[in-house]
């Protein structure tokens, strides 16, 4: 287990990549899932079926083959995502800027996917709303995004919220993918360089990765629980 | 009340699926009139009461108000919308919101009217509608009774040309249809143009200026209440009033 203690830098650099990619990949997914479900409840058929068309196909695609696409269709399309490199963001987020294309791509393949189960997370809180508050709405003469946003949205996140937070502890495990994607450094590509390359035991290592995730999913799962009781409490 | 049209439906049809709820329906309704809507459940009552703002698009015919058509979905409709208010069967007040912030909703929002006009507007509804002490509260916090007056003085706020109400007192307990058909009586008297789907035929004969029986998605007959009443001409309203007024 000295492991743990010896590349203790190695685990935490590989913690504060993945810690990187997920909130960024968090965010971009919230804010696309978002759009994505105001079309999927617009009364705009275009816009419905176009939303229902992007949740079909990120919804029911492994993110392995999103992360080929991402990776290298770009690429062969001629972009190295360069529109990511987004001046002070990658001053923070200092893989975004780096010549190497690969932490764009693996962002832009976890935000596509999860962004369709962000959608459909938002769509299940408002559906959760009754109908007859929209339609309340309707016949004061509020327009659909002022009903969306005075009376449907403030209703919904409450019940969006609990399984919003499962889409983004779920992301953040899927992010382990991103290693076979060319992205060097990540948590879980730690393993393959400190067993393979450098030879020591899987296990410890494994515990050493798995206490890393467990540092960003736990206390993730313990907020959604806290949520989910004070609602609780609050719908008696 | 004035001759002059303010609701018309011509023609209308509507299907749900294979189901006709509303067969080739003309109807108009006069400024300042009170139409009463009756008719066993499933009649397509409350689907004629939905259509005339749209909350239920028909499928042919025409239905205008105020002398224009019934726009389709956008800014338009919603500015139609606003010059209708409606009631529902459940209330529908806004859960999140104070019945204060309900009723100042949609004149702050749709009209963008200054705050502080909006605010004594609303509290003189509510004063109105007797409600007036509870302004801080939360709709679960009341009574169906009261909510159902909160409704109504909500739709008030936005000074409205037509009053629909869709079943306004079917959720409520006996005692509570009382406070609710006082408030849209003393409505009906001051001259609101009013279209009322309901089962209190007391509120019929008392209220309205004409009654319509309904059966089957069809305009069975209309008539001033105290000859509906007394004299149905039609077997089917003849079997739905002995089937109601024996008990």
């Amino acid at each position: 287990m000295s492991v743990l203690v010896d590349k203790f830098d190695v685990f935490a650099g590989g913690f504060w990549l993945t810690f990187q990619i997920c909130v960024l990949a968090a965010i971009g997914a919230l804010v696309l899932g978002a759009v994505v479900a105001v079309l999927r409840i617009s009364p705009v058929p275009p816009l419905r079926g176009l939303g229902t068309a992007y949740v079909t196909v990120f919804r029911n695609m492994p993110l392995t083959v999103v992360m080929f696409f991402s990776a290298f269709a770009l690429p062969a399309l001629g972009s190295n995502a360069d529109f990511l490199r987004v001046p002070v963001l990658d001053q923070i987020f200092t893989r975004l800027g780096t010549d190497l294309p690969y932490f764009r791509f693996a962002l832009i393949a976890l935000v596509l996917y999860t962004a369709a189960f962000v959608c459909e997370a938002l769509r299940s809180g408002v559906n959760a709303v009754s109908p007859g508050q929209a339609e309340a709405a309707r016949s004061l003469g509020l327009t659909f995004g002022q009903n969306l946003r005075y009376v449907v949205l403030p209703q919904s996140w409450k019940a969006s919220i609990v399984p919003l937070g499962s889409v983004i502890i779920a992301m953040i495990k899927n992010s382990a993918l991103i290693g076979f994607f060319g992205v060097v450094g990540d948590l879980s590509a730690t393993a393959d360089q400190l067993t393979g390359a450098e030879g020591f035991a899987f296990v410890p290592v494994a515990i050493g990765i798995s206490i890393g995730y467990l540092i960003m999913t736990v206390p993730l799962g313990a907020l959604l629980d806290r949520i989910e009781r004070r609602q609780a409490v609050a719908a008696r | 009340m004035t001759d002059e049209a303010l609701i018309v439906l011509e023609n209308v049809n509507k299907w749900f699926g294979p189901l006709h709820v509303l067969q080739d329906v003309d109807l108009s309704v006069a400024r300042g009139e009170v139409v009463v809507v009756i008719g066993p459940s499933g009649s397509g009552k409350s689907t004629l009461c939905r259509a005339i703002n749209r909350l239920e698009p028909i499928n042919s015919g025409t239905i205008t108000f105020d002398g224009q058509p019934l726009p389709a979905e956008g800014r338009a409709l919603a500015k139609l919308r606003s010059e209708v208010g409606m009631v529902f069967q459940s209330f529908n007040l806004f859960a999140h919101k104070t019945i204060l912030q309900n009723v100042m909703l949609g004149p702050l929002k749709v009209r963008k009217e200054k705050q502080d006009v909006v605010r004594e507007r609303a509290m003189s509804l509510l004063e109105r509608v007797g409600i007036a002490n509870q302004a801080d509260k939360y709709p679960a916090q009341l009574s169906g009774g009261q909510q159902q007056r909160v409704a109504i003085a909500r739709a008030l706020a936005m000074q409205p040309k037509a009053l629909l109400f869709d079943e306004p007192t079917s959720a409520l307990d006996p005692e509570m249809v009382g406070e609710v058909l006082d408030v849209m009586t003393s409505l009906a008297r001051e001259g609101m143009t009013m279209v009322v789907v309901t089962h209190e035929m007391g509120f019929a004969r008392h209220a309205a200026n004409r009654v319509v029986f309904m059966a089957d998605g069809q305009l069975v007959e209309q008539a001033a209440p105290e000859e509906f009443f007394a004299n149905p001409r039609s077997e089917r309203a003849k079997d739905f009033l002995s089937k109601i007024l024996t008990h």
